[in-house]
């Protein structure tokens, strides 16, 4: 694997924008400065939220000769904070600031077998992994689980490009994903390489770790956008500053603190690298834990939580606040 | 599309498999080694499979290869105790209860094979074994010889170009292979897309210092005249292995007959490490006499010799062209051979869309 983690950022064209299902946009993009796409690549791009730029990240779903265009699939939820609408409304010519390609999912050739599982929207992550599977001839299988059949995006491609090899489990066709023995079913020597919603995520490594499979051969990509509970508003204070913020449901724990100028460090946003923890004092409600930074001890014991991604939900007809120290 | 340039730093392909080590130098001790300007940790499990991994730790840099192996394959860095496997995953983080799901070190596709250990470094998707240049006389056991490596400072390209065109030897190693009948004799050239083939013959010469002890060790005593044939074959990107020796004169050499002579295989391969330098492996591989050490030894040493030669020579161009960076190469009708690699070359740097080839001073 040929991994890139440089952050080269450039501008791009939009070369065309389709819809796919009623609520995911595909957005294919022309760099100014190509760079090759490898399997399991994502792009982070700068997109204008009531006037100031902000980061997402979205997975190459299959890019052109040496990445000259790349193109990437958006939903646009109601739960999304506004970057996505931003990002529907792209029309081809416009320009949007993005990243060159970076592998923090790589996909490892060789392998015995595969399974790669897509919950939704996750398709995005895995697509090129089975493109590049196929081509090599290697054992695998593409579970694909959704609500409704249009709801999925990208499904007729695949059955053609992948036919027996792709399992589908649509919630509405009463043919639900059952993790278990999903799990259950892998022969030894499998790499599950999975992106899909926390829920789904964390039943995986669940029933991974208790196959006592090995671990790093459960490979998984979050971008820290999806919890166990739908986001709401609530309050955070900070008695050794005097701070008290509310973080509104469309904008992070994190974005909230920095635009009252808490000064806080972080560094991946997306909840995988722990530097933007925060000591919770007190806490009315519960947390929401969104990362993967926190063992499911460390998440129980509610003592921290990472606050670039995580929130508070209120408890039974309460209102929701967090206080917390930082560092 | 540009073809057949004459730039003076070539780049190398990245779709291509090159020699990090001989096999015997990939043991349960990391190995640090640059390969085609990727820094690479080489190490074997306990398996005994070889394993490649960036020699840059995820989490700051620190080149693993300073770390120590542990367990059926893992190996753990240095600094912070970052545990990865040989697939490059991370397996433990000591100082927290979970792993980052990005902790990972790119792990490149290896094969063993000819005594060598070939790295792929370009897409792993592309990496088929049976890709590997064809060197089985390093391992088949009706040739015997051994080889070094030389660490050469200068562009890998300047190394093929060396063994694309014997002429050299009259002026570089007249004490031991060289001489005029090189020159002045004719040769051809044949390609097709992946191979280059120079042959030479020279008929009815008086042996050079070197082939005369190689025929005397075969046939005692020999005295008189002989044919001497180069045949030169160069594989893409960067092996070449040559078909070299002398057979008493007269006795149908040239219509394949060489019962009567002496034949070596000179195999080399040249891995690029910068832009600016190389590590050629080479090995002299005989078919006669596989039973004596004496003479396995004596013509590694005596190759090894003559080698230095060209590692003085190729150094001191590499200055002059670093030197010069206002004068272009010219060519000449001896470098068909070279010319061809270029072009082999040039094509596959274009297919992986890489062209121009980096030609900024260093």
């Amino acid at each position: 694997m040929a991994t890139s983690h440089a952050v080269v950022w450039q501008r791009a064209t939009v070369v065309d924008s389709t819809a796919l299902t009623g609520d995911i946009r595909r957005i294919v993009l022309a760099p100014d400065h190509p760079a090759r796409a490898d399997a399991g690549a994502h792009i982070d791009v700068r997109v204008p939220i009531g006037g100031v730029l902000d980061r997402r990240s979205y997975s190459v779903v299959d890019a052109g000769p040496e990445g000259r265009t790349l193109a990437i699939s958006v939903l646009d939820s109601p739960r999304s904070r506004g970057g996505a609408r931003a990002m529907h409304a792209l029309r081809p010519g416009d320009t949007i600031e993005i990243t060159q390609p970076i592998v923090d999912f790589p996909l490892r050739v060789g392998a015995a077998h595969y399974v790669l599982l897509a919950g939704g929207i996750g398709i995005t992550a895995v697509m090129g992994m089975a493109s590049v599977l196929r081509s090599v001839g290697a054992d695998y299988t593409l579970v694909y689980a959704g609500r409704s059949r249009p709801a999925l995006a990208y499904l007729d491609q695949l059955l053609n490009a992948h036919g027996d090899r792709l399992r589908l489990h649509i919630t509405g066709e009463g043919s639900p994903l059952d993790v278990t023995e999903l799990v259950g079913g892998v022969e030894p020597g499998t790499e599950l390489y999975l992106c899909g919603p926390i829920r789904l995520m964390d039943a995986v490594r669940r029933a991974w770790i208790e196959r006592e499979l090995p671990y790093p051969d459960l490979r998984f990509e979050t971008f820290g956008n999806s919890g166990w509970f739908a986001p709401e508003d609530f309050v955070v204070r900070i008695p050794r500053i005097g701070a008290e913020v509310t973080v509104r449901a469309t904008e992070t724990m994190l974005e909230a603190l920095e635009a009252a100028e808490v000064d806080l460090m972080f560094d991946c946003r997306k909840g995988e690298c722990g530097l933007c923890e925060v000591r919770v004092l007190d806490l009315d409600g519960d947390i929401d834990h969104r990362d993967v930074f926190y063992s499911e001890r460390q998440k129980d014991s509610r003592g921290k939580m990472c606050c670039c991604v995580s929130r508070v939900v209120a408890p039974p007809g309460g209102t929701a606040v967090v206080t917390i120290d930082i560092s | 599309m540009k073809e057949t340039t004459v730039d003076k730093v070539l780049g190398h392909p990245r779709n291509a498999w090159y020699v990090a080590a001989w096999d015997h130098e990939v043991n349960r001790k990391p190995l640090a080694r640059t390969v085609a300007n990727r820094p690479l940790a080489l190490y074997r499990t306990e398996d005994g499979d070889a394993v490649a991994l960036a020699d840059a730790c995820w989490h700051r840099l620190a080149p693993l290869s300073m770390g120590k192996l542990e367990g059926r394959d893992g190996i753990r860095c240095p600094y912070h105790g970052i545990l990865y496997n040989s697939a490059g995953r991370c397996v433990s983080m000591p100082a927290q209860e979970t792993i980052n799901p990005s902790a990972t070190v790119a792990s490149f596709p290896v094969v063993e094979r000819h005594r060598y250990v070939w790295v792929w470094l370009g897409d792993a998707a592309l990496a088929d074994p049976e890709l590997v240049p064809d060197m089985h006389q390093m391992d088949d056991p009706a040739w015997a010889g051994d080889g070094l490596t030389i660490s050469v400072d200068c562009n890998y390209q300047l190394v093929l170009d060396n063994l694309m065109d014997l002429t050299h030897e009259e002026f570089v190693h007249s004490s031991s292979i060289g001489q005029e009948a090189l020159s002045e004799s004719e040769f051809t050239v044949h390609h097709d897309e992946r191979t280059v083939t120079v042959e030479r013959w020279m008929l009815g010469i008086d042996a050079p210092p070197f082939w005369l002890k190689n025929m005397r060790d075969k046939f005692p005593g020999f005295e008189g005249k002989v044919d001497r044939w180069q045949i030169i074959h160069f594989e893409s990107p960067s092996t070449i292995n040559i078909d070299v020796g002398v057979a008493r004169a007269g006795t149908g050499a040239p219509q394949g007959d060489r019962s009567q002579g002496v034949n070596g295989y000179v195999m080399n391969t040249i891995s690029p490490v910068t832009d600016r330098s190389c590590r050629y492996f080479w090995a002299f591989m005989r078919n006669y006499r596989l039973e004596s050490q004496v003479i396995t030894t004596q013509l590694r040493d005596g190759v090894s010799g003559v080698f230095k030669e060209d590692e003085d020579m190729l150094v001191a161009q590499q200055a002059a062209i670093d030197a010069n960076p206002d004068y272009e190469f010219y060519s000449l009708n001896i470098d068909a051979g070279g010319m061809w690699v270029r072009r082999l070359i040039e094509r596959q740097l274009a297919a992986e869309g890489r062209l121009p080839a980096p030609v900024s001073a260093g």
